[in-house]
């Protein structure tokens, strides 16, 4: 009964994705504006078990791209194009009724910040059951033992005490390992997971990334992780993808992303990054912040702030090139990295 | 929890000890001074200078305001001169107040049952025809005067059209009293033409004194779900798939409802207020009614008790509103 | 309310809109050097009002606009509002110019021989009465007019009563906290747990014989805890401010930071509520003229009293009632139209 939330699926991993985003657009129209394009077409897959990285600055369209596959934008002044589909259905065509029974059973969700995502008056065991309840069909009272054990299982102590107390009774830490144990408690194909430790404190956000890989290896879940922190995907993802202004700019595997960065923004992610064993090297920040971004119409939107910029960057808008695993959106590509 | 009670109960003391001195000192200022408070105006001057030795007028004044206190504690208020002369003013308190708290307690239910739905669809279809129509609503509800929204049911319904009763709280049926709340005298005592002509004398006066409450809650509530919808647990509820029902009752109501639990509390005050026009336009025999009666003939021993009543349970009430919140709200409970 | 202090969530779209605003101030600011298109265009609505576009094609927003101004900019175009000021608007110019626009003496019973106390008390309209006359005689439409005058002095005498009075115990409860604070505050609450009808019956009873002064001092009385508690609310908050701050690390007198640097800061709230209090005090000055603390002397026009007075005739004359309830309303709908749109163009939370 405990263990069949967790069964291992490990082998269900093959090559067939599990999820595969397909020029998807998300277009916030208010009236009286110009629209603005959050999301502009991106196409990323996700395979079963894999744990692939979005990741950019705030405002370049990873949050909006997870609550779109999530279906949970807010239907009145937005435009939603492309194909999310999932398992051989595409979410995007489906009724809310049936979105609403994918989602927290094939489909999970980890928020930001824990606090204000936990219902401030309902104990948070009952958070927990309600999904159980909800997907599985199971009465309250048997989901009760059930919840206790997810929660022991995202490591909070003493369980069966905890279930009874308020988001506001526990920790920081304690919240964010209490909506993880939300987010797995019907054992999802896919957990989608939008910057769960930046509002954590440095220590605990180690504790709660390796709790997310020790649980991502356990049951099989394939994982998105949203992210700022190149630190995050280094220790998590297998693929990585780099969105700026609601474009792919960069993808590739792991290893070869930190190893050879090509976009000269990927190379300015990461050479803002303090690294303890390059002691006096420099910090080279990127210059300016998203609001600097021309319009991917005719140029490309980041080169403002590009260290290398040559003529025809503001001229033409650059393609996703694919070479080999990875992939490349940039018409003067970094040759030596840093 | 318990220590948080303990803690109002004693604001609630110094609240009504400072109200005490202010009375006090009211009704010494009253036209013609205490003993014609106490006595009426058709008081000889036998009965004067007995009063006025019995009072201890000529005691320093803190002296006086102790002996005061004695007497309202014991519930002593004096002879009612004007609303039922000759009664006791605290008797007939007691018995125009059930009536007061029906009519209160169903305009507020009635309020309750329209605005709240009504503010929640408001808020979901924000900036429909619905949405602004209720506000338009609710803006005319705070302009009309409660008397004239009185005035206007009981025209129409009572008077033209005969459905409803014009006026009283009861038929003359020989009803059996028990609590002296008469619907519930009438269930009690399985009386049950007593009870429903009870209520039908309270569909007009409650509805009129419904629209003071009803602007509020509704705006509050619209503004709170509102609020409550933009927050990240309703996210995470629909994230959960869960249903539609279940969000909209645990997850966006249970926290809207916080902010307007407050309300209804502050709402007491402005309810006596609405009481007092209600009850005047349907002679409805309340505190409210005996209120206008005893300040028209001068009453000032039932006018003293209506008066230090009114605040007694406005605090009360709003005593209670708080410690319901601490229940629905848990991060109040452990503070 | 408990989770105001939490910082006022804005969802996902004004998110973005804010976002989107800040990127075209500094997408604006950089363009022109360089060989970017021109800038987007700016819709009207919304914040990008507050946006001047110069010949140059650069956007920027106007520097220093106050809170002031940049509410005034929403208003003008906000429906609400201008049918409240116009409503309000005509009420006074017609308060002020009664005696000139009635078009009969409001005192003069022309009619009192077509009344019949027992067949006809009241004369119906006819030829230069058009609403007719009231139980005296006297022409309705006149009465009427002349009753605004009434109304708008009991009603802007009594918020300004309730004003000063609540000036000076917030200020002095706001200014000096510590125990004048506690005391004040202890007896507003007191005044505030009174119901407003019920304090003002109270105090129209200490007058020995009440007048038009017992219902403007009754009513001013119930305002000033309202007013006070909402100048201390703003007086606090104004004092950990950083400006207060600043003035203090300055060393100018205590006196002048509270007169120079709090009050006039703290007046935004002041003025809506005083808007609206406006319509309270119509309403109030009404209920308790039907209740009968009113001018005793029933000559005098005043629409609540004129409705008191009605209803000795409402079975058969009805109308003697509409009319000054009418009034009534659309007056104390135009203030509070008024002083709810003021509310929301000057709250922080709802300028997006």
């Amino acid at each position: 009964m405990t263990t069949t939330a967790y069964a291992a699926r490990a082998d269900t991993r093959s090559d067939a994705p599990l999820l595969s985003v397909r020029d998807l657009q998300v277009t916030f129209q208010r009236r009286g504006e110009e629209p603005f394009h959050a999301v502009d077409g991106v196409s990323f897959d996700v395979r079963p078990g894999q744990t692939v990285g979005l990741v950019g600055e705030s405002g370049c369209g990873k949050s909006v791209t997870s609550l779109a596959i999530m279906g949970l934008l807010p239907r009145r002044g937005n435009r939603i194009s492309g194909t999310v589909d999932f398992d051989g259905t595409d979410l995007l065509s489906l009724s809310d009724g049936q979105m609403r029974d994918r989602r927290g059973k094939d489909i999970a969700m980890v928020f930001q910040d824990p606090l204000s995502s936990l219902n401030p008056v309902v104990p948070v065991g009952i958070q927990v059951t309600e999904v159980l309840e909800r997907h599985r069909g199971m009465n309250r009272k048997a989901a009760m033992p059930m919840a206790a054990d997810l929660l022991k299982r995202v490591g909070i102590p003493d369980p069966d005490r905890r279930i009874k107390d308020y988001p506001h009774q526990m920790s920081g830490g304690m919240r964010q390992r209490a909506l993880i144990a939300i987010a797995l408690a019907c054992a999802p194909r896919l957990l989608i997971a939008d910057e769960p430790t930046t509002a954590l404190d440095v220590t605990i956000q180690a504790q709660i990334l390796a709790l997310l890989k020790e649980l991502v290896e356990d049951t099989g879940t394939a994982l998105i992780m949203i992210t700022h922190d190149l630190g995050v995907v280094a220790g998590l993802c297998d693929e990585v993808n780099v969105l700026y202004g609601g474009k792919i700019v960069e993808r590739g595997p792991r290893h070869p992303i930190f190893r050879t960065p090509r976009h000269p923004y990927t190379n300015g992610l990461l050479g803002s990054i303090p690294r303890l064993d390059a002691a006096g090297e420099r910090l080279t920040p990127i210059p300016g912040s998203v609001a600097d971004n021309l319009p991917w119409d005719h140029a490309c939107a980041f080169a403002p702030r590009c260290s290398q910029p040559i003529a025809v960057c503001t001229q033409t808008t650059p393609e996703l090139e694919t070479t080999g695993d990875r992939a490349l959106r940039c018409h003067n590509p970094v040759e030596d990295p840093r | 929890m318990l220590r948080y009670i303990v803690r109002r109960l004693v604001q609630l003391l110094g609240v009504v000890i400072i109200l005490s001195m202010l009375l006090f000192f009211w009704l010494r200022s009253l036209p013609g001074g205490p003993v014609n408070a106490m006595l009426g105006e058709r008081a000889t001057p036998e009965q004067v200078a007995r009063f006025e030795q019995v009072l201890g007028l000529d005691q320093p004044l803190h002296i006086q305001y102790v002996r005061y206190m004695g007497r309202i504690l014991q519930g002593e208020f004096g002879t009612s001169t004007a609303v039922l002369p000759g009664a006791d003013a605290m008797d007939i308190f007691l018995a125009r107040f059930p009536a007061t708290i029906e009519l209160t307690s169903t305009a507020v239910i009635i309020a309750l049952l329209v605005a709240i739905p009504l503010g929640y669809f408001a808020a979901r279809r924000h900036g429909s025809w619905l949405d602004n129509l209720s506000i338009v609503g609710s803006l005319i509800g705070i302009a009309v005067p409660v008397f004239f929204t009185a005035f206007l049911l009981k025209y129409w319904f009572a008077i033209e059209l005969g459905w409803l009763p014009v006026s009283g709280r009861q038929d003359n049926l020989g009803c059996t009293r028990i609590t002296k709340f008469f619907i519930l005298d009438g269930l009690l005592t399985r009386e049950w033409d007593c009870s429903v002509s009870a209520l039908k004398h309270l569909i007009l006066p409650s509805i009129a004194l419904a629209t003071i409450p009803f602007a509020v809650i509704f705006r509050i509530t619209r503004a709170s779900v509102l609020d409550v919808l933009d927050e990240d647990y309703v996210r995470t509820a629909r994230a959960k798939g869960l249903t539609a029902r279940i969000i909209r009752g645990r997850h966006v109501l249970r926290n809207a409802m916080l902010p307007v639990l407050t309300i209804i509390g502050l709402q007491v005050g402005s309810l006596l207020a609405g009481a007092i026009l209600t009850e005047s336009v349907f002679n409805f025999p309340g505190i409210g009614e005996a209120l206008v009666t005893s300040f028209r003939g001068r009453d000032w021993g039932v006018l003293q008790i209506l008066v230090l009543m009114a605040a007694v349970v406005f605090v009360l009430v709003n005593l209670l509103v708080d410690i319901l919140y601490a229940v629905v709200d848990p991060r109040v409970r452990t503070r | 309310m408990s989770n105001s202090d939490e910082n006022p969530k804005k969802s996902l779209f004004s998110r973005y809109g804010d976002r989107r605003k800040a990127r075209i101030d500094e997408l604006a600011a950089m363009s022109a050097p360089r060989t970017a298109p021109a800038p987007v265009p700016v819709g009207a609505g919304g914040p990008a009002e507050d946006l001047t576009v110069h010949e140059s094609g650069t956007i920027e927003e106007k520097p220093g606009v106050s809170l002031w101004q940049s509410a005034w900019h929403r208003l003008r175009r906000n429906p609400v509002f201008l049918l409240g000021l116009t409503i309000t608007v005509v009420f006074i110019l017609v308060a002020i110019f009664a005696p000139w626009i009635a078009p009969k003496d409001p005192l003069q019973g022309y009619l009192i021989d077509k009344v019949r106390p027992q067949s006809n008390p009241i004369p119906g309209p006819e030829p230069g009465f058009p609403l007719g006359a009231d139980h005296l005689g006297r022409d309705l439409m006149s009465r009427l007019i002349a009753g605004s005058r009434q109304t708008l002095i009991v009603g802007v005498l009594a918020t300004l009563g309730g004003f000063a009075g609540g000036l000076l115990l917030g200020t002095l409860a706001g200014a000096f906290g510590g125990w004048v604070d506690s005391l004040v505050m202890r007896a507003v609450d007191v005044m505030l747990s009174i119901p407003s009808l019920v304090l003002a019956l109270s105090i129209g009873a200490l007058a020995a014989r009440p007048s038009q002064w017992t219902l403007i001092i009754a009513i001013a009385v119930v305002q000033v805890p309202i007013f006070a508690r909402l100048l201390r609310g703003s007086m606090l908050a104004q004092r950990s401010s950083d400006h207060v701050l600043a003035a203090q690390a300055l060393g100018i007198r205590r006196s002048a930071i509270v007169t120079r640097h709090m009050l006039p800061n703290a007046m935004g709230p002041v003025i809506v509520q005083a808007t609206l209090a406006l319509a309270v005090s119509i309403i109030d000055a009404a209920s308790l003229s039907f209740i009968g603390l009113g001018n005793p002397d029933q000559r005098i026009p005043e629409w609540g009293a004129m409705l008191g007075q009605s209803q000795r005739f409402i079975y058969d004359n009805p109308h003697l009632a509409y009319y000054p309830a009418i009034c009534i309303i659309i007056v104390a709908l135009g203030f509070t139209l008024m002083g709810e749109s003021l509310r929301e163009a000057l709250d922080p939370k709802t300028r997006r």
